[in-house]
């Protein structure tokens, strides 16, 4: 007898403008189970669940709760029909009690409630599930971890069936996340669907009963708990096939021009997020840092444009420690970096274009005399740049949050090779980007290894890193666990390096 | 049918003009109504305030004096907010640049006019500013919110003028009033002719000049703008955000200080308690209303000077001025109730749809 699933979401689609999120998506959820969603930031998890949830409506596709077809307009509309959603961002008012907090989101009963009832309710799902949290507390008293907490008791308490929690685990301490794991075991030993966003493979292997792999909004498989395999996990997560490389000549210095010895330092969560990261890269060579992210790679980044704060280590630039300098001093030997995160570090979203390419050289005499700015050079470069770099946009005085991501990467990325870096750290470059932008961001990245700069391409996409990098460094819990000529390189043995897995005898690093 | 706001995609220049315009009419007929249903015909009081604050010299006078402190403060709050630095202690530090200033002609009261004004306008500047720097430098050594410190500064200050005109800076001849001795003839700003009004009118519109072209481009404007707009980014491109914090703060509270300075010594010719009828706190709608532009605080301020002047001629109908503080209220009301639709647009839809984030 085939047992219908909770919930059963059938070829969803759901585009953004000049995107497409989740590209007929399938995706079935049995009570009991604890499926995993797997995939890179990006690759479309969130917004599959949002959808579930009630915060976004799907362009196309269908979602059947036990087998009867249902339309869920609105978180409350989600709620109503047992889905329940922890984000990210825990949505508590702080200087509410836990109590109250859960009397907020009741979505039935009178008006009137009284406190007495929640409490004991409270109490009583939290001995039931081993969530303890003290009902009275007020929530800014709370540990991030007992915060979690409460998001799921609100949850259980709306008589939830289907629980969904965004990357749980970002916030947690490992021990906090083993008795997060044993809570979400009993749930669904209690008849719940737990659904679990991450981009953990050792999580996911740990906790999963089934897996849905997505990239770039779609899936690329779903296997059972016992055919889970880390490097096949890596391979759906990445992909496999590589393509041709670029046309590309071999860098001409042998000196490394970049020495980055034994740098360690904190990550936002005050962890180690960089372990002594060792490498070295020369002129004109594009060095490859492959990794599931959150592996240290903006933290990486962060150090290498002085905004953050090392423990230990050091890195030579042209023989000159960089450690300890200002961004401005950085900026100012030539070093640039071109953040992930476009509009919230890169750019200024509410200033038009202009503004935004003056923003690391408007100190300098090409764009300022004396106290004042040179608005007709800002202006002059503005448009060279929009011009060059096929900048697409409504005018030039339009505040930049206007663009689409493909123009906001190319009119980053053309002012940060128009200051004629000679090292750029560039991160995960062309994601949300279209097939044309794409590969005009490549053209460029290598145009830039022509002219001898030095380049670090931070990616997720191992078939990015083969096309244009020369050497490909893994990284894994802020370690370099392995380092290849590309041409060297060996799916397989990388995908076991971003996963941990060291030699063959598949020990954890 | 529904009815929902989108955000608009291009920035309506016209609409940014136009709908602060209406929404002072529409400030003017709610408080109409008001009066109407008190009994009293509104066309008649309206033409009465506006009659009373410009229809005569003296009244033209009178609007130009509460409009100097009204402009100075705002200038020196605009030049905080626009890096979402929420200074609202410009009364405090108000109060902060008339006591320096004071101090001056108290100690040297035999110096020369030359000498005198120059040193005032210093010491009201550094008075003002440091009370400014240190709710800055709270907020970089410990990230305590300026909203609050600056604040609860202005109550500090307030008293800290009363206490020392009632105690060691009052007048020995005064009657035992709470004020210092007059000010030599050389520690006040010159009148024009026999009216109120004073040259320090020149400082309020040289004062926005300035702003305006360091606002418009220099690269200290440029640096507080971005940090403002995204700290972020800020930091990313190698802006000092620390620096400008606390020369930002200094800056902000030496014009509110300055403000103080040209009151006591343009109007008032000595210290004494309640110089400001809240000038510093006014100044904050007043910055807010004219997006903190800086030509456009004069003209705000102008405005709100005439609806004050207004407010206090038509009490001789026998309406409680407090009639020109309900109006004043009501403009900014309106005018930031009514800010949304400069960025949204209003659609009207049949179609039930979820909206996306």
């Amino acid at each position: 007898m085939e047992v219908t699933p909770l919930i059963r979401m059938r070829n969803i689609v759901k585009k953004f403008p000049g995107v497409v999120a989740n590209d007929q998506v399938n995706l079935d959820l049995y009570a009991g189970q604890i499926h995993a969603l797997l995939g890179e930031n990006g690759s479309g998890k969130s917004t599959l669940m949002s959808i579930l949830s009630g915060l976004y409506r799907p362009t196309e596709g269908t979602i059947e709760i036990q087998g009867e077809e249902k339309r869920i307009n609105s978180p409350s509309d989600a709620l109503a029909n047992g889905i329940g959603m922890v984000h990210q961002h825990f949505k508590l008012i702080e200087s509410f009690t836990v109590a109250e907090n859960i009397a907020l989101s009741q979505t039935s009963g009178s008006v009137l409630i009284s406190e007495e009832e929640i409490v004991e309710e409270i109490t009583r799902l939290g001995e039931k599930y081993g969530l303890l949290v003290d009902p009275r507390a007020y929530v800014w008293q709370l540990s991030v971890g007992e915060k979690q907490r409460v998001e799921i008791l609100r949850m259980l308490y709306n008589d939830s069936k289907v629980l969904i929690l965004d990357e749980p685990t970002a916030v947690l301490t490992p021990q906090e996340t083993r008795e997060l794991f044993s809570n979400l075991r009993n749930m669904a030993d209690n008849g719940c669907a737990v659904v679990f966003i991450s981009h953990k493979l050792n999580e996911v292997e740990e906790l999963a009963d089934q897996i849905t792999v997505l990239r770039n909004g779609r899936v690329t498989g779903s296997i059972g708990r016992s055919e889970i395999n880390q490097t096949r996990l890596i391979e759906m997560m990445i992909g496999r096939d590589i393509i041709t490389a670029y046309e590309k000549s071999e860098p001409s210095d042998k000196e490394p021009v970049l020495v980055i010895d034994n740098i360690s330092a904190l990550n936002d969560m005050n962890t180690l997020g960089l372990d002594g990261i060792t490498f070295k890269v020369r002129a004109g060579e594009i060095y490859g840092i492959a990794g599931v992210s959150g592996n240290g790679q903006r933290e990486l980044a962060e150090v290498l444009a002085g905004l953050r704060h090392t423990l230990s280590g050091s890195v030579k630039f042209y023989g000159e420690e960089v450690v300890g300098l200002s961004p401005k001093e950085i900026i100012g030997r030539g070093i640039s970096y071109v953040p992930e995160d476009r509009l919230g570090m890169g750019l200024v979203p509410k200033l038009n274009s202009c503004d935004n390419v003056i923003l690391k050289e408007y100190n300098s005499e090409k764009f300022s005399k004396g106290h004042f700015l040179k608005r007709d050079a800002a202006i002059a470069e503005t448009q060279r740049i929009v011009r060059e770099f096929d900048v697409k946009m409504g005018s030039i005085f339009q505040p930049v949050k206007m663009m689409s991501g493909g123009n906001l990467q190319k009119l980053l990325l053309g002012r940060e090779i128009a200051s004629k870096p000679k090292l750029m750290i560039v991160l995960y470059p062309v994601r949300g980007l279209d097939i044309g932008a794409i590969e005009s961001v490549h053209k460029l990245l290598l145009q830039m290894k022509e002219n001898n700069t030095a380049i670090i391409l931070v990616s997720e996409e191992l078939e990015e890193i083969a096309k244009l990098a020369d050497r490909v460094g893994v990284i894994f819990s802020g370690k370099i666990l392995g380092e290849f000529p590309v041409k060297e390189m060996d799916t397989e043995k990388i995908g076991a390096l971003m996963a941990g897995i060291v030699g063959n005898g598949g020990a954890k690093a | 049918m529904k009815i929902r706001l989108e955000k608009s995609l291009a920035q309506n220049k016209t609409s940014q003009i136009v709908v602060p315009v209406v929404a002072v009419f529409l400030a003017l007929l709610f408080c109409g109504v008001f009066l109407a249903v008190t009994g009293r015909d509104p066309f008649e009081v309206y033409q009465a305030m506006f009659a009373g604050a410009l229809g005569s010299e003296y009244g033209i006078s009178e609007t130009i004096v509460k409009m100097i402190p009204l402009a100075l403060c705002g200038l020196g709050i605009a030049v905080a907010f626009r890096m979402q630095i929420w200074n609202i202690g410009a009364e405090g530090q108000f109060y902060m640049g008339a006591c320096w200033a004071t101090w001056v002609p108290l100690t040297f009261p035999n110096l020369p006019f030359l000498v005198m004004l120059p040193f005032m306008i210093f010491m009201a500047a550094l008075g003002g500013g440091l009370w400014g720097l240190l709710a800055g430098w709270f907020k970089t050594k410990w990230q305590v919110s300026e909203t609050i410190t600056t604040l609860m500064m202005n109550y500090i200050a307030i008293l800290w003028v009363s206490y020392l005109v009632y105690g060691s800076w009052r007048d020995p001849k005064g009657l035992n009033f709470p004020l210092t001795a007059p000010f030599p003839d050389a520690a006040l700003i010159p009148t024009f002719g026999a009216l109120r009004v004073h040259y320090g009118i020149f400082a309020v519109l040289l004062l926005a000049v300035i702003f305006w072209l360091f606002f418009k481009g220099s690269k200290w404007g440029y640096e507080t703008l971005v940090i403002g707009s995204n700290p972020v980014a800020a930091r990313y491109a190698g802006i000092d955000i620390r620096k400008n914090v606390l020369l930002v703060m200094f800056i902000s509270g030496a014009i509110s200080g300055f403000a103080g300075m040209v009151e006591v010594s343009g109007i008032v010719g000595r210290l004494q308690p309640g110089i400001s009828p809240g000038y510093g706190y006014t100044a904050i709608s007043v910055a807010w209303l004219a997006r903190l532009h800086p030509i456009a605080i004069v003209i705000v301020a102008f405005l709100f000077a005439i609806i004050h002047v207004g407010g206090f001629m038509i009490q001789t109908m026998g309406i409680p001025s407090a009639a020109a503080t309900m109006l004043q209220g009501a403009i900014l009301f309106f005018v930031v109730g009514s800010e949304i639709l400069t960025q949204y647009e209003i659609k009207f839809s049949n179609k039930e749809e979820v909206q996306d984030e």
